[in-house]
């Protein structure tokens, strides 16, 4: 008898969703049997992953051999903490997405179904295997085979060219990122020939070659994460993929790449410097800055939330960036701390974005529009998605009592403590940069107000919005999962803390948990209560009490009479839907106040026009500065190339005998 | 946790629902008197309020379940504040559930509602009012956290007790960080009560609102419970503003003379300091609402001098 062990059964739930996606070829067209079957049975496979991870934390490594790779070089795979907390996201997310997705394909849309499904099941098998990988060839195999599969998802629709040209994009820039990881991968072994991640582990490179290491990870994984100045591909592919494949890439996938750099900084790498911290907490707040400012400006409500990733990315770089300046000073509980912040904020981004994601694709399928300036008013026709929506909007504003307000303060707790730093400058500039994470949330709560308020609420502003249904049960299954993930995730922080409390303590020999056991489950103080504390629960039970009691009374003590009559509106008759803001309109303070962070095109109406019409159009600085002069260069190189081949042999043997001439005279004895 | 404690924090909340209107009266009726009008008679919010719960409620008929609803969480949000607040005693049975942060996030969850629900009907005004208040919120929210940070790093702890226990009964110590930390903090307060020179709480000129035009929709018990609130929320930051920058009077455990005297000290500090906004207000003029980005600006610097003076000076001490 022998009993199966963690690593295993993920081993064997990453080969079921394989053999799931090859079910779905052996009938590609059958769609009830892939909707209704595949779908679900993924979705039961991945709470069986997550589970497995739950049970599994806490408890030591393990290690497998899957010869499954060449000859003389098997895929190593481990086990771990810091693994278990990923997998745990994963197999969480991916249940509610896989239940929403069994709802969400319809009959003659884009690719055949089968194939999605083998797509949709080997991103999931490929990104199991890139958090389960312990050495260097199977984690590049798993990781491109997670690129690929996404980039086929992501061209589902491969009819329209934007599509094809934002799947273009995300390929190149995922390249750039996997030579920059394997070039990574290459300097950590340091010529050894073991790329094992035992061996990495062992190596101890000197400070030049593991910085250079390290900025070559933030490079390679910050280009699948989107951090800047390699996130353009982010609000390109993500609008451009369906909507359950836009939630696993924004809720899973970049977090993928988040545990990739924690796994380099942290494991592989041995002792960080401390300027590492710096780099990634500028980067960060750049990113963040940068994000939650374009995500208030679009009118593209699924460019809005990529923007509002990266924006979140941006937030868990800052938190890195903290946990490496902490680690390096060996601050412990510090960097337990924001290394818990962190770890808190990939979970509660997994919840919320993918949330939010899915409500976009069933408001997608209702509406058949994406743009906000077409929208609006669908709480009255989808009250579902509607109200589940406004959890995700809660969290993804970073308030409380929901699950992204919870890492948000853990963050501007550990940065309440950076002037302890021993170093001359960082302690002062340090806490300064708090601020600006306070401005990235409360911007964010603009952008989800604009978001929330302009899809949902206000009157529908085109006529074809009163057809417009509610989410199936499916959908609505996928949407209940995941609101029900963020609630949790908010109201029981020290549950959720105790747990990731074993991947902090592996990466930094320290954790809190111990802290946060000695005042009850309900109150988080991560320090003492004297100190800090936030009581999610009784925060909630305080409002609900006066929320219901003050209805009681006020109904009791008066009246509850209720008429309905037309919107007053200052008395103003010609009262349209138009009258209200447009996606442009809300987001014109911003445009205004930070109009140096945008690239604008603006047309205004004059009065002589025959049909004016206002339209603003807000690009990407990057695109400018970096892009197209680095694309200019790579044109201009390559057309020097272009002259070598003049297409006639007698040059290419030319070329030849000067070729060997040179090799003699260089390679002379 | 004790039994009079809690009874303590009940006495709390009840004297914040009962004191809040007095306050916003007192407000007005310097004001007027400081402008040379009648002044409306001091109870006057009291008459309003009443008069709006008899009212029936008029509702649009756009409007969705979460314009109803809002108007109540707002309310509990606003109590919520009230309770974690040190008025009287820093003896708070609830203050853990909440630290400066939470309480920042307090108000910040107040603010969502309020602007949602102004853009549920779907007219011009409300959204305009909703796109205005999120505007001043993301331009205060960064002031008011470095403000706490200052006091926070003061007293080691963004617990609210705590920094106002270290501060009023700790040793004498001259912090010159807490003057700019406490000029920002007015600013901070004055944007996001809609006060002038942000907004005008008695404006209903329609271009200029911010507050007004969102609750423009909203009619009797609804209009009551918003008006309510906006008075709780005047007090509530009224009382932080004075538990952080004014400590003296606070009662630390809850004896009934000690309680007393804080009771009194309360009321004379925020007799003076609703007597101060008055005449504030009146020596101001209303500023564009692009001007707010410099006056809120202007309280961001403050607030960052306020941390970096005690970096610099008062942490080597």
């Amino acid at each position: 008898m022998f009993a199966l062990l963690p690593i295993d059964v993920l081993l064997i739930a990453a080969g079921t969703w394989l053999a799931l996606g090859l079910a779905g070829l052996a009938a590609p067209r059958n769609f009830r049997y892939i909707s209704k079957v595949l779908f679900p049975l993924g979705a039961a496979v991945a709470v069986l992953a997550g589970l497995t991870s739950l049970s599994f934390l806490g408890s030591g490594a393990e290690t497998a051999v899957l010869a499954v790779g060449l000859p003389g070089l098997p895929f190593h795979l481990r086990l771990d903490n810091l693994a278990a907390v990923f997998v745990l996201l994963l197999g969480f997310a991916a249940a509610g997405i896989s239940v929403f997705a069994a709802g969400y394909f319809r009959k003659g849309e884009g690719a055949a179904p089968g194939l999605l499904c083998l797509q949709y099941h080997f991103f999931l098998a490929a990104m199991l295997l890139v958090l389960l990988a312990d050495d260097a060839y199977a984690f590049m195999v798993a990781w491109e085979g997670m690129a690929l599969s996404s980039f086929f998802l992501v061209t589902t629709d491969h009819r329209h060219a934007e599509i094809r040209r934002a799947g273009y994009l995300y390929l190149l820039i995922a390249h750039v990122g996997a030579i920059a990881i394997l070039l990574c991968f290459g300097l950590m072994a340091s010529g050894s020939g073991d790329y094992t991640f035992a061996g990495m582990r062992a190596q101890s490179l000197p400070p030049f070659w593991a910085s250079a290491a390290w900025l070559l990870a933030l490079l390679g994984f910050g280009a699948k994460a989107g951090l800047l100045p390699v996130h353009v591909w982010l609000p390109e592919a993500h609008p451009a993929a369906p909507s359950p494949v836009s939630a696993m890439m924004s809720g899973v996938m970049l977090k993928t790449a988040i545990y990739g750099l924690l796994r380099v900084s942290f494991d592989l790498l041995g002792e960080p410097l401390w300027w590492w911290g710096v780099v990634a907490m500028a980067v960060g707040l750049a990113t963040a800055l940068f994000g939650v400012l374009y995500s208030t400006v679009q009118s593209d409500m699924k460019r809005l939330l990529a923007y509002s990733s990266i924006e979140n990315i941006g937030l868990i770089a800052v938190a890195l960036g903290l946990t490496l300046l902490f680690h390096a000073y060996r601050m412990a509980a510090l960097a337990a701390l924001a290394m818990t912040a962190l770890l808190y904020h990939c979970l509660a981004h997994a919840g919320f974005k993918s949330l939010l994601f899915l409500c976009t694709g069933s408001v997608l399928h209702a509406t058949k529009e994406r743009s906000l300036g077409r929208l609006g008013g669908l709480i009255h026709r989808m009250p579902w998605v509607a109200w589940l929506a406004l959890a995700g909007v809660i969290a993804g504003a970073g308030l409380p009592p929901l699950s992204g307000f919870v890492s948000e303060w853990l963050l501007l707790q550990g940065f309440l403590f950076s002037p302890g730093l021993p170093h001359p400058w960082l302690n002062m500039v340090v806490p300064v940069a708090a601020a600006v994470v306070a401005l990235v949330a409360a911007l964010a709560g603009f952008a989800m107000v604009k978001f929330y308020g302009i899809v949902f609420l206000g009157r529908m502003r085109e006529e074809a919005l009163k057809d417009a249904h509610d989410a199936g049960r499916w959908e609505r299954a996928g949407l209940v999962w995941l609101a029900v993930l963020t609630f949790l995730l908010g109201v029981l922080p020290t549950t959720v803390i105790r747990l990731i409390d074993a991947a902090t303590r592996q990466l930094l020999g320290a954790g809190l948990a111990d802290k946060v056991r000695e005042h009850g489950w309900w109150l988080l103080a991560p320090i003492s209560p004297d100190r800090a504390s936030y009581a999610p629960l009784v925060f909630l039970a305080v409002i609900a009490a006066a929320v219901l009691l003050g209805r009681q009374l006020v109904h009791r003590l008066y009246h509850g009479r209720l008429r309905r009559s037309p919107a007053w509106d200052c008395g103003y008759v010609f009262q349209g839907p138009r009258a209200q803001d447009t996606a442009e309109g809300f987001s014109q303070p911003i445009r205004r106040i930070f109009e140096p962070m945008f690239r604008m095109e603006r047309h205004f109406p004059t009065v002589r026009d025959e049909q004016p019409y206002y339209s603003v159009k807000v690009e990407d600085h990057f695109w400018n500065w970096l892009y197209l002069p680095l694309a200019r260069f790579a044109d201009g190189i390559s057309r020097l190339i272009i002259r070598l081949q003049g297409g006639r042999i007698a040059i290419y043997l030319l070329y030849s005998f000067l070729t060997l001439i040179v090799l003699l005279l260089v390679a002379r004895p | 946790m004790s039994i009079s404690g809690l009874l303590w924090q009940f006495f709390a909340i009840a004297l914040a629902l009962a004191l809040a209107p007095l306050l916003t009266g007192w407000v007005n009726q310097c004001r007027a008197w400081l402008q040379n009008r009648a002044a409306p008679p001091l109870l006057q919010p009291y008459f309003m309020l009443h008069k709006l719960f008899h009212k029936d409620v008029v509702l649009a008929h756009g409007a969705s379940p979460l314009f109803v609803f809002a108007p109540y969480v707002v309310f509990g949000c606003m109590l919520l504040a009230c309770a974690i607040i040190p008025t009287l005693s820093t003896d708070l049975p609830f203050a853990p559930a909440a630290d400066t942060i939470a309480l920042v996030g307090v108000f910040g969850l107040a603010r969502l509602f309020i602007a949602l629900a102004a853009m549920d009907i779907g007219t011009s005004f409300g959204t305009l009012g909703g796109r205005r208040e999120m505007l001043i919120g993301f331009l205060a929210e960064p002031a008011l956290l470095m403000v706490i940070f200052t006091t926070a790093m003061i007293s080691q702890s963004t617990s609210v007790a705590t920094i106002v226990e270290t501060l009023a009964h700790g040793d004498f110590v001259i912090n010159p960080s807490l003057a700019f930390a406490g000029i920002a903090f007015t600013f901070v307060s004055f944007a996001e009560n809609a006060r002038v020179p942000v907004d005008n709480p008695a404006t209903h000129l329609e271009l200029t609102m911010i507050h007004e035009a969102m609750i423009l929709e909203y009619s009797g018990r609804h209009l009551a419970l918003i008006e309510w609130a906006a008075a709780l929320k005047l007090y509530a930051y009224s009382c932080l503003g004075l538990a952080l920058f004014f400590p003296w009077g606070i009662a630390e455990g809850d004896s009934a003379a000690g309680l007393l005297l804080a009771i009194s000290a309360l009321i004379a500090k925020l007799a003076v300091g609703g007597a101060l906004l008055a005449l504030i207000e009146t020596i101001n003029a209303k500023v564009r609402i692009f001007r707010a980005p410099e006056f809120l600006g202007t309280a961001f610097l403050f607030a960052v001098l306020g941390l970096l003076v005690r970096l610099l000076l008062e942490s080597r001490v």
